[in-house]
């Protein structure tokens, strides 16, 4: 009788556990040590060795000012950019859904800010957001227009990252909203028509509804990757003029590579992570409900 | 058959002598910034590699990014670097205080003046060797100053009203840093010059009248006559407007002459590019003259013969000279002194020099441990005191909450009341 080898009789461990090695170290192991950092004291400008301090950081940074604002400027930052990349991106989505002549070249040049590389774009709009030099104030005074400061005021400079934000990331939400269009079935469509539906009618109750769930997806995506923006907020601004476009990641950043203050960035890195699932779940959970 | 055994055996052996090779050529790692004397270093390593025999693994990087490295991998433990540059005011007091700097004993430092050994050396020990010095100079368009029949100031009240008859719509009258922490270095000699110190013995003394003066002046001379959206601004924002012709003056560190004169990189005449120093102030006329730049052996290295060998080359006077040549303002003494060097080097900046060398601190900023987050501090007045012209009402209250921030900082790192 064939007794069944080693391999054979774990066949259940074994197969998963290269992802489950995988997501252990490259995922859980990290969120773990971050946590345990967050209640020590590290400094490395002080070359004082780790030490255990409870939840003083915690009780520090949660009453900073500074970390109160970025949370603020997160949360706007984030809601406003994807809110206005899903009402953009369905409804360029909308559009490119028809047929129309030179329909493969717009999906091209769509796909363009996408591919581009955050830094360049961030120096490219730094270039074209500058006060005295830059194309955007040229424009505004050919037309006659007044002059903004754009991204050198602590009051427009947040409205003009999200501009860059929604620039980038619009044609994502456009490219997975398109794919859900193109997998609905004709046959709501056709029932609504019978019934006499007008075109917006059967966008508002018989499209939209349809396509709803991909949209949360997309939206979902979008939201993670925004409230953890750093590239272009720090290739542009750094988190300033003063603190003005601070971000939590931002914020985490300067503490621990700037100020070189291991434990106190991990508290920041932990409520951005907190923010993140908390949103995440949230979304998920409109996404279920959607679906029924 | 044979043929594959004696190829093989060739292939063999001259692997092991290859490996034998390998094993006999010293390897060192070198941290390099993206400066022009890196750059001239990183142009003339080959010449090194061949004379000594020592491979060297170069990397470059932007100053913050080296700070960033360096201090991860020193304080991790997981540093292989042998080599680096370093910004002695930056980061020194840290590095040193942690003994991640090597003691430079047997170094030759008789050609380094001593104000600029006071940030290379704790006590009798040095631990880096100078390379780059820089003040603060104020350069200027010689045909607007022409066509409005100006003198270049010399004091700060001159400066204030020239850059008010010089300022319109299409250029602006005085520009400087504005942005938040980078501004803080520019901003030093200001307040020097009014008399007053960032730390003064351990102390930050930043929210005495004296310095308040200062960053109300600063910030009234930016708010009123300097570029749109100045508070936003570094060197890099400023250096491109100057070199398009849209700003009349400019107060920043010497080290950018170079290139504002450079045809290749700018829209105005050599000519019409001005350089004078830095006016008085009401109490003093105090520039900063730093030592922007050193070469330290890293404590931890395992090659020390090598990497102390690198750092000889380095930091050489032949290596000075070339720098001299390049319009790099070099720390040692004697290519200042050199008639062939100066030949070659504007006498702006070796007028300029002389005057900050006389007269000026050896200090830019707050010099800590922690002074990134102090910068961050000083920072936060500056801005204020642009957005309100000089005039803001809280600025002395933001400055004591931000002197004491510091303080704290300083207490921290066990820097409180240490001279």
């Amino acid at each position: 009788m064939h007794q069944p080898s080693f391999v054979e009789r774990h066949l259940r461990v074994i197969f998963p556990l290269p992802a489950i090695l995988f997501i252990g170290l490259l995922m859980i192991f990290p969120i773990l040590y971050t946590l345990a950092l967050s209640f020590t004291s590290w400094n490395l400008t002080s070359g004082a060795p780790l030490r255990f301090v409870g939840l003083r950081n915690y009780e520090q940074i949660l009453t900073e000012p500074r970390f109160l604002d970025a949370v603020m400027r997160t949360f706007g930052f984030t809601i406003f950019a994807v809110l206005i990349e899903a009402v953009l991106g369905t409804v360029v989505a909308l559009i490119l859904n028809r047929a129309f002549i030179g329909k493969s070249l717009a999906k091209l040049l769509l796909l363009l800010p996408l591919v581009a590389t955050p830094v360049a774009v961030g120096i490219v709009f730094n270039l074209f957001y500058d006060p005295t030099i830059g194309l955007a104030n040229f424009a505004l005074s050919s037309l006659g227009l007044p002059q903004g400061l754009w991204i050198s005021n602590a009051a427009s400079v947040i409205p003009s990252l999200i501009v860059v934000d929604v620039w980038q990331w619009t044609p994502m939400i456009t490219l997975i909203v398109l794919a859900g269009l193109a997998g609905l079935s004709e046959e709501p469509f056709e029932a609504a028509r019978v019934d006499g539906a007008t075109q917006w009618q059967v966008l508002r109750y018989v499209t939209i509804p349809m396509v709803m769930p991909t949209i949360l997806t997309a939206v979902i995506l979008r939201l993670i990757d925004a409230l953890k923006t750093f590239d272009i907020i720090f290739a542009m601004t750094g988190g300033g003029p003063g603190y003005a476009s601070e971000t939590l990641n931002i914020m985490g950043f300067k503490y621990s590579f700037e100020y070189f203050r291991m434990g106190q960035a991990s508290v920041i890195l932990i409520a951005l992570f907190f923010f993140v699932l908390l949103c995440s779940l949230g979304i998920m959970k409109l996404r279920a409900s959607s679906e029924n | 058959m044979k043929k594959i055994l004696t190829s093989t055996v060739v292939l063999m052996s001259s692997l092991c002598l290859s490996a034998g090779a390998y094993a006999q050529t010293k390897e060192i790692r070198v941290l390099l910034a993206n400066h022009p004397y890196g750059e001239l270093l990183k142009t003339a390593i080959p010449e090194f590699e061949k004379q000594s025999g020592i491979k060297v693994n170069f990397e470059s990087l932007q100053e913050g990014q080296l700070t960033t490295k360096l201090t991860t991998e020193f304080a991790t433990k997981s540093s292989s670097v042998d080599v680096f540059m370093t910004r002695p005011l930056q980061e020194g007091k840290m590095f040193n205080k942690n003994g991640w700097y090597e003691p430079l004993k047997a170094y030759d430092f008789s050609d380094y003046p001593k104000n600029v050994m006071s940030v290379a050396a704790a006590g009798a020990t040095p631990f880096l060797v100078p390379l780059v010095t820089e003040w603060q100079v104020l350069y200027y368009r010689k045909d607007l100053f022409q066509a409005a029949g100006l003198q270049v100031p010399k004091t700060f009240a001159e400066l204030e009203a020239t850059a008010q008859k010089l300022n319109s719509d299409a250029v602006a009258g005085i520009a400087s840093r504005g942005k938040g922490a980078a501004a803080v270095t520019q901003l030093s000699s200001y307040v020097y010059n009014y008399g007053g110190l960032y730390i003064d013995k351990g102390v930050a003394v930043f929210d005495q009248p004296a310095a308040i003066d200062a960053i109300r002046y600063y910030g009234k001379l930016l708010g009123t006559y300097g570029p749109k959206g100045v508070t936003s601004m570094s060197w890099e924002n400023i250096m491109p407007l100057f070199q398009a012709g849209k700003v009349a003056m400019w107060t920043d560190a010497s080290v950018f002459y170079g290139q504002i004169v450079d045809p290749a990189k700018t829209q105005i005449p050599a000519a019409d590019v001005g350089i004078a120093d830095l006016p008085a102030g009401p109490k003093a006329g105090s520039p900063f003259i730093v030592t922007s730049w050193g070469i330290a052996v890293a404590n931890q290295s395992k090659n020390k013969e090598a990497a102390l060998k690198f750092l000889d080359w380095a930091s050489s006077k032949e290596l000075a000279t070339k720098g001299m040549l390049s319009n790099i303002t070099m720390a040692r003494t004697s290519v200042w002194k050199d008639p062939k060097v100066l030949e070659a080097v504007n006498p702006g900046l070796v007028a300029t020099r002389a005057y900050a060398a006389e007269k000026g601190y050896p200090l830019d900023r707050p010099y800590m441990s922690a002074v990134g987050e102090a910068r961050d501090q000083i920072g936060e007045l500056i801005i204020e005191s642009i957005n309100t012209k000089g005039a803001s009402t809280t600025l002395a209250d933001m400055a004591r909450a931000k002197a004491a921030r510091v303080n704290d900082l300083l207490k921290d790192a066990g820097e409180y009341g240490q001279p």
